[in-house]
């Protein structure tokens, strides 16, 4: 019954092409040595130097690098937590809460829950910078955690930790030696996964940012607002270029653990 | 040892951390945006009165109350701006997640139907470009739609059209972006559906004379509904709130519900009623969140 039509195969094919098209392109035209960006005028690296020398976006690069793996660090220990509490503690007072606050960041549109945090921050008068907007995406992204290792743990054979326990483990012990490296590659995918997303965030990190702290995403979209310019060509290539390898790297990783069992979902 | 009680108490310990920090900076922020909604506008920082201190104590919270006022709502329903804004938003929504539905079902489809070891190599093809910057997807359309862009050399070369179309500033585009940047919300959830359906319900279908067709519509289909509601929901609900997209793409004259927010806020720097509009907003979004919630739990909670 696993038959291919010439239907499937064409519609993998269209959604597969209208999905990578538009990044192909943009690729392609960040190596493009004309100033107007619609004029091809042959390869060079030029946009890129141009990159490496505007001081403003590299110091925007290095502020949302600092945010991405400081707010990525805590959401996967947090979004941990709140994952073997959901899978593991069967029932306590407040669970149905505790799991709508985890889910519901998932899909709330950002402008509320930018302006929300923002409310906070200014009530609480805390100084607006790195650090709100780092608690900002520790919020969101701890719930992509949640979602990634609670759907490992879910699917993972409990009767090692029940052996560990029963070999006189106490249960921190079991999670430690057993349950912690087995889930292992979906915890480092979590992370992953909310690094790219604090990467990316522009709404969030526009409420809750102050003056002296612009993330990337800020500043190339103040760029973009005055329309294409071939040096956020060449950035969005770069940034493009190492979020390909870090998921090269981790689906290699993945591979590797893979005989452990059944693999982290991707989401 | 029971397996049952496995974990049990320090399970509940490993609660305490994000439960506290979901509370704080996820809960109680609502409750400044309503305090917020419901206070005037006044040019000074913070731009709202009245501003609870509390060294003053009671009498500072009685009088902050009895300064609370509806004014806002009042003008937000008053408004003819911030209805259509409303309206707006919803329909583009809607539209765009049944365009999602229509473009992503036959993509998941093929991809359920790809034999086992391809399965997870599609699966990777469509998640990839959801790692990548959101920003970055919509900014490469930019590229593609301007008036010189690619489509319309394309077109012209063709002889598709005479003359460069409008693309940038217009609904078309709108609608292209936020389709290609939700596709994958939309096709994970029913690939998931689709790719558990027993395959020998499909060959009974056959058996009993059923053509392809007639299977699809009275096996598959049905059979795959939770997968549509689940993506349906997954791209509606944020959709609904949606600021970049519209922004970069679509024209200024009737912005979406999350441009309006952003406007009253950044620009007119009127936090009142950029607060009473996010309560607004959520509570009509209420609905599909709980309905959303009650999903995702059953979905991750459920397979034990």
């Amino acid at each position: 019954m696993k038959h291919l039509s010439r239907f499937n195969i064409t519609s993998l094919t269209l959604g597969l092409a209208f999905l990578y098209l538009p990044i192909v392109v943009l690729v392609i035209y960040s190596f493009n040595a004309s100033r107007l960006v619609t004029v091809w005028g042959g390869w060079s690296l030029r946009w890129y130097a141009e990159f490496f020398n505007d001081a403003a976006m590299l110091s925007a690069a290095a502020m949302s690098l600092r945010v991405g793996v400081v707010s990525a660090t805590a959401a996967t220990i947090l979004g941990t937590l709140a994952a073997v509490a959901l899978t593991r503690g069967e029932s306590f007072r407040g669970r149905t809460l505790f799991s709508g606050m985890l889910y519901a960041p998932l899909v709330m549109p950002e402008v509320i829950t930018g302006l929300s945090l923002l409310l906070l921050f200014v009530a609480v008068n805390a100084e607006r910078g790195f650090w709100t907007v780092t608690i900002a995406h520790t919020t969101l992204t701890m719930c992509f955690v949640t979602v990634v290792v609670q759907s490992r743990l879910g699917s993972l054979d409990r009767s090692l930790e029940e052996a560990a326990m029963d070999l006189g483990c106490d249960p921190l012990r079991a999670f430690l030696k057993v349950t912690l490296p087995l889930i292992l590659p979906s915890v480092a995918a979590g992370w992953m996964l909310a690094f790219t997303l604090s990467m990316d965030d522009l709404v969030i990190a526009s409420f809750t940012t102050g003056p002296g702290s612009t993330t990337l995403p800020i500043r190339i979209y103040s760029e973009v607002r005055l329309g294409v310019k071939p040096e956020i060509n060449a950035i969005c290539t770069l940034i493009i270029g190492s979020i390909a390898l870090v998921i090269i790297a981790a689906s290699l990783a993945s591979k590797l653990s893979s005989r452990q069992g059944e693999s982290a979902a991707p989401l | 040892m029971s397996g049952r009680r496995l974990f049990t108490t320090p399970a509940r310990r490993a609660a305490v951390a994000p439960l506290l920090w979901m509370l704080l900076f996820f809960l109680l922020p609502f409750g400044f945006v309503l305090k917020i909604s419901l206070s005037q506008t006044v040019i000074a920082q913070p731009p709202y009165v009245p501003v609870f201190d509390p060294a003053q104590g009671m009498a500072a919270l009685k009088a902050a109350f009895a300064t609370l006022s509806l004014e806002n709502f009042r003008l937000l329903a008053a408004d003819h701006l911030y209805i259509l804004s409303y309206l707006r938003s919803i329909v583009v929504a809607l539209i765009s997640t049944a365009i999602l539905l229509a473009v992503g079902y036959p993509v998941a489809y093929g991809m359920s139907r790809l034999p086992a070891r391809w399965q997870p190599i599609a699966m990777i093809l469509v998640i990839v470009p959801f790692w990548t910057s959101f920003l970055i997807r919509v900014y490469a359309w930019i590229n593609i739609l301007q008036h010189d862009g690619i489509l319309n050399k394309t077109l012209l070369a063709l002889h598709v059209v005479s003359a460069p179309v409008v693309w940038l500033s217009t609904d078309t585009a709108m609608y292209i972006g936020i389709v290609y940047s939700y596709l994958p919300f939309m096709i994970l959830p029913l690939y998931a559906t689709l790719a558990k359906i027993d395959t020998t319900l499909l060959e009974a279908s056959a058996d009993l004379g059923g053509s392809r067709l007639a299977t699809f519509w009275l096996v598959t289909f049905p059979l795959s509904l939770p997968g549509v509601g689940a993506g349906a929901l997954l791209c509606f609900i944020p959709i609904v709130g949606e600021f970049v997209i519209p922004d970069l793409l679509a024209g200024s004259r009737s912005p979406m519900i999350g441009q309006t927010l952003w406007l009253e806020f950044f620009t007119n720097r009127d936090w009142p009623v950029a607060s009473a509009i996010a309560i607004v907003l959520l509570v009509l979004l209420l609905a599909p969140l709980l309905v959303y919630e009650r999903m995702q739990r059953r979905q991750l909670e459920g397979r034990r």
